[in-house]
């Protein structure tokens, strides 16, 4: 499956009695690049991720994947064709390690046992995983980092159009947290896939990604290439990177 | 109590097989309905409040006058048997159900979340995630409910259903306390093995997170 854009036409969510989440939201991510959605907690930034896999209807607008409007797209194969990393007990406790990998797999029909073995072993070792020491463990034999990596590795396997990622990395340890950092970045680099990832941290949003976005509110308020984040004279966007010069020198 | 078991040992032994016969075919329709019924509560999130009282109510009858209720009842209560078998299903119903719909409902939301991410069909989430964690759960309404049914059985010999019941109602009003014994010992130990079989196969059934 060809890695595709993900484009934001005017969206905007607000749950059945609820306050408004999403404030006319519009943004392009371009095949095979990142975007992090940077932001802080109540500011929309889940909200407008979960709704490129349909497990939130935009009230207002269109999320368009590639050509195809998500919100006309069947909904099962759409969420098939999309990766997705989520920050912790995103594993099924009740499988082992190969069963999480393999099961996008086994869900859309492959039945050969010796392609669905050899693509987890491959998976795996993309992420950094040893095939033979781990695919027969359960979760709970894993180190929360192992986790992730077999999270990725079960987002990645059936080949997706669209990666998206809900603060992978947030209930690691900093340096787990780095050698994950580094891991994906060049993992992104290598397969080029179009990538959305959630995060509050600003220096993994640079690390990572090629566009950041930040969101106040439910409304974008800044869209820059990563380069020229720290030189930006966007109000909001000074304030967030002052904020975080802030807590490093603390 | 060797003469004791050399007279009575063929009754006893029948009358268990009874009651196991009894207890197994309530539990095998309480199984079947509580349990699908479960889920479809966790579907119809509306219908599990009226539902789960109702099974509740009929939990509160007392067994006796439950038995007696149903005798009149037209193509019931022509066989003993059968009304026996009809109302310890009631009873056993609501812990079946009762767990099944708050195991499924106690599923960690996140694996939902994901399984929908994944793009599973709800049938698909139903049997490859939200049942078998739900599995213990389950399990252990199963074991709470088998414990019940072998003792409410007893109380099905008020009806002429048979089982152990018989030999303690012959028993007390015989005032023969070694005719109750032989009635009540063994329905206890049916009790005890259902439990300690279930409750085994229900540790295993945990999923350690």
């Amino acid at each position: 499956m060809a890695t595709q854009s993900v484009e934001f036409a005017k969206v905007s969510f607000t749950p059945e009695g609820g306050r408004e989440i999403l404030r006319d939201i519009s943004l392009r991510v371009e095949p095979g690049t990142t975007t992090a959605l940077l932001g802080r907690s109540g500011s929309g930034k889940t909200t407008l991720l979960r709704t490129v896999n349909a497990l939130v209807t935009p009230t207002g607008g269109r999320v368009l994947i590639g050509d195809s409007d998500v919100a006309t797209a069947e909904v099962i194969p759409l969420r098939r064709s999309i990766g997705y990393v989520i920050q912790e007990n995103g594993l099924f406790p009740h499988m082992t390690v190969f069963r999480n990998v393999a099961l996008p797999l086994l869900l859309s029909g492959n039945q050969n046992a010796d392609e669905i073995a050899h693509r987890v072993e491959q998976m795996l070792s993309m992420v950094g995983l040893n095939y033979a020491e781990l695919a027969e463990r359960y979760p709970w034999q894993l180190s929360g980092g192992q986790r992730q990596r077999v999270g990725l590795a079960r987002a990645l396997v059936a080949e997706p159009k669209v990666l998206l990622m809900d603060e992978p990395f947030g209930a690691l340890d900093p340096l787990t947290r780095a050698e994950m950092q580094t891991m994906l970045r060049n993992l992104l680099r290598g397969v080029g896939m179009t990538t959305l990832i959630v995060t509050h941290d600003l220096e993994e949003a640079l690390y990572l990604a090629d566009h950041v976005v930040l969101l106040e509110e439910g409304r974008v308020v800044a869209d820059l290439a990563a380069g020229n984040v720290r030189s930006s004279q966007n109000e909001a966007m000074r304030k967030y990177v002052a904020a975080t010069r802030r807590s490093d020198a603390a | 109590m060797s003469s004791f078991l050399r007279t009575h040992g063929t009754e006893i032994a029948r009358l268990t097989f009874e009651h196991l016969w009894l207890t197994a075919f309530a539990m095998l329709f309480a199984v079947g309905i509580g349990v699908p019924l479960g889920i479809l509560l966790t579907r119809k999130r509306g219908l599990a409040r009226p539902v789960l009282a109702f099974a509740n109510i009929v939990q509160t009858i007392p067994s006796l006058a439950l038995f007696g209720l149903l005798l009149p009842v037209p193509w019931l209560g022509e066989r003993a048997a059968r009304l026996a078998i009809v109302a310890l299903t009631g009873y056993a119903l609501l812990p079946i159900l009762r767990n099944t719909y708050a195991g499924i409902m106690g599923v960690d939301l996140a694996l939902i979340d994901i399984s929908n991410a994944l793009g599973m069909s709800s049938f698909q989430r139903l049997m490859k995630v939200e049942l078998p964690l739900a599995a213990s759960v389950i399990l252990a309404g199963v074991r709470t409910a088998t414990v019940t049914c072998v003792g409410v059985a007893t109380i099905a010999a008020a009806v002429g259903a048979g089982g152990l019941g018989e030999l303690i109602f012959r028993g007390v009003a015989s005032v023969d306390n070694g005719l109750v014994l032989a009635g009540a010992i063994p329905a206890a130990l049916l009790a005890l093995c259902a439990d300690g079989i279930l409750g085994f196969t229900e540790k295993r059934m945990v999923v350690r997170r």
